[in-house]
């Protein structure tokens, strides 16, 4: 009984460490099951009863504090950033991405480069919370 | 006041297991190893370093109600119960290809940072690691 769920733990977190590695790529249901060696069916409620977020918002999370990042961090064009972070499209991009942080893009690091914050600040207080 | 940090201690499922990835393949040394009876002591240390411990510990045991070692197993199973490892290295890379190769576990691949190149792994048991090669 407990050790299911530790091995269930272990294999989401196996998975959640491969989203957090390649989160600049393609990444769906089915190869995200495969690493945790279960169902696809499964992989999503699973991952959601073990972390509190669905595997897709924990990805769209991942991407949008690394594009965060990039926004602030470099003059890349937001059409870039967005494809280096792993979004198919800059209208899905910047739409996740208004919706988690709660400005555009361009509005976040127009707002970002000027404020001059520390980047120990930045990196603790700019990551979106679920 | 003090002199140094002696002993840190993290939590393994299953110590003959963590033997085998800590001395197997990171390449630690055993400290200590004995069966106190009500529990084993089991530390490692990086070789020619023993004064620096790492004690191997199962949760459990007359303190730990059942339930909260069921809680705790649960925790580090999905890598949530700290106790980060961070050891510093002359050669990530290389380190890196030779962990590899005996199987372990990355997170992260070596990557340049402010501070060095570094890398981030997982114990059997959802732990994460990492090992640095400070910036020359």
């Amino acid at each position: 009984m407990s050790r299911a769920a530790e091995e269930t733990n272990r294999r989401m977190l196996r998975a959640r460490d491969a989203m957090d590695r390649a989160y600049g790529q393609p990444l769906d249901v089915p190869s995200l099951a495969r690493i945790a060696h279960v169902s696809e069916a499964h992989f999503t409620r699973t991952f959601r009863a073990t972390f509190g977020e669905t595997p897709h918002r924990y990805l769209q999370r991942r991407r949008v504090e690394r594009a965060m990042f990039l926004l602030r961090e470099t003059d890349r064009s937001v059409t870039d950033i967005c494809l280096q972070v792993g979004f198919a499209s800059l209208g899905t991009f910047s739409r996740t991405f208004r919706d988690i942080v709660g400005q555009s893009p361009r509005a976040y690091r127009k707002e970002a480069v000027s404020a001059g914050v520390p980047t120990c600040f930045t990196m603790a207080w700019m990551r979106p919370s679920e | 006041m003090f002199n140094a940090i002696t002993h840190s201690q993290i939590y393994v499922l299953d110590q003959d297991e963590a033997l085998d990835f800590y001395v197997g393949k990171l390449g630690l040394e055993v400290n200590a190893d004995v069966n106190m009876g009500f529990m084993r002591w089991l530390t490692v240390s990086v070789p020619g370093h023993p004064e620096r411990q790492i004690l191997l510990e199962t949760p459990g045991g007359p303190t730990m109600s059942a339930e909260t070692a069921q809680q705790v197993r649960e925790l580090v199973t999905k890598g949530a119960t700290g106790g980060t490892l961070i050891f510093s290295t002359d050669d990530c890379r290389k380190t890196y290809e030779t962990l590899l190769q005996r199987g372990v576990e990355f997170t992260d691949e070596p990557t340049e940072r402010p501070y060095g190149i570094d890398c981030g792994l997982r114990d059997p048991f959802g732990n994460h690691l990492r090992f640095t090669q400070p910036k020359a």
